[in-house]
């Protein structure tokens, strides 16, 4: 009895993790397009999706090195990894549940990111975290970058990024990844403030260099935050990709 | 430093992120500053690039056929549609209004 209820939960976390790596997986499509369209080549979009494996993070270095070229690189490496940094967070949390294993653990470092860390955490036990962990991340790498070869041999043949509208498609993705974390009214200020002074910014000092102050800004905030209100409740771990 | 070194940096230095968090011993870094730094940092930057990415051009704010394109993803988000879907709708409206020849 015990048994077959243990794996009718482990069945619906592999399921969970399955459904939410089809959704998000499709979104490598646009990824793939966006990045042969702003003139990648089909190779340096494969590396970003294989090595990086961080849609946040790959669709900011190519939105950044794209405003401004090897100029701007510097920024577009910082931004990649700021926004990566919650991926070292949620490798904290799931650390103790992946276990050990040196292979098993280096496989699931690189596989560390919303999606899989999201369905992992909302199990009700262990195994089933593991197993909700590992169907969301093995089908999400598999899936994304399949998807990002399709984008990346199709926005060849798209030839200018504007007449497809996909440099709107780029912003909406980035608004897409933030929408899901507005949820309180700390990351909603600290969006707000960002935006300003991006806006602001932006006529006055050179691409790249916004973002770059959008990030000190976030810590401030969450410095400053901390001291007044240490333990308020927050939810801004919870965006897609 | 050319495009490819670059690539390169970013993609090793995002997985190192993901991999020390499997290396340092849980006590030295879990904390509530930590966890609120990386969710305001992540807002901020996201933030920032969906403005940069809607107006930025050629070093100035230049409105175009991407600002009505954002508003209707924003609305679409609004109304929980998917992901996938929110970015085709941009895509459309933008690259729509520019082929109608109603924006740059």
């Amino acid at each position: 009895m015990e048994r077959e209820f243990d794996s009718h939960h482990h069945r619906r976390a592999r399921t969970q993790g399955f459904q939410v790596a089809a959704a998000v997986s499709l979104s490598g499509i646009s990824f793939g397009a966006l990045s042969v369209a702003l003139g990648f080549s089909v190779w340096q979009t494969m590396v970003l999706s294989l090595v990086m494996f961080s849609g946040a993070s790959q669709f900011a270095f190519i939105g950044i090195v794209a405003s401004g070229g090897a100029a701007v690189l510097g920024a577009a490496i910082a931004s990649a990894g700021l926004l990566g940094v919650r991926n070292g967070l949620y490798a904290l949390k799931m650390s103790s549940i992946i276990g050990p294993g040196f292979f098993t653990r280096a496989a699931a470092a690189q596989l560390t990111v919303d999606e899989s860390t999201a369905v992992s955490v909302a199990q009700s036990d262990v195994t089933s975290s593991r197993h909700g962990f590992w169907a969301t991340a093995l089908a999400l790498y598999a899936g994304w970058n399949i998807a990002t070869l399709v984008g990346a041999l199709a926005g060849d043949a798209l030839g200018d990024v504007r007449t497809w509208g996909l440099d709107a498609v780029a912003a909406a993705a980035f608004l897409g990844l933030l929408w899901p974390r507005l949820t309180a009214r700390e990351p909603i200020a600290v969006a707000v403030a960002a935006a300003a002074l991006t806006v602001v910014l932006i006529p006055v000092v050179p691409a790249g260099i916004p973002v770059l102050a959008a990030a000190v800004v976030g810590i401030v905030v969450a410095v400053y935050r901390h001291r007044v209100a240490p333990h308020a409740p927050q939810r801004t771990d919870g965006g897609t990709s | 430093m050319s495009i490819w070194v670059g690539l390169v940096v970013a993609s090793l230095l995002v997985w190192a992120l993901k991999s020390a968090g499997y290396l340092v011993p849980q006590r030295l870094i879990e904390g509530a500053l930590m966890s609120r730094v990386a969710g305001l940092v992540t807002v901020a930057l996201l933030a920032s690039l969906v403005m940069s990415q809607s107006l930025h051009q050629d070093g100035g704010i230049v409105l175009d056929a991407r600002v009505p394109a954002v508003g209707v993803a924003a609305l679409l988000l609004y109304f929980k549609a998917p992901f996938m879907v929110v970015l085709l709708a941009a895509g459309v409206v933008a690259g729509g209004l520019r082929f109608l020849g109603l924006m740059v």
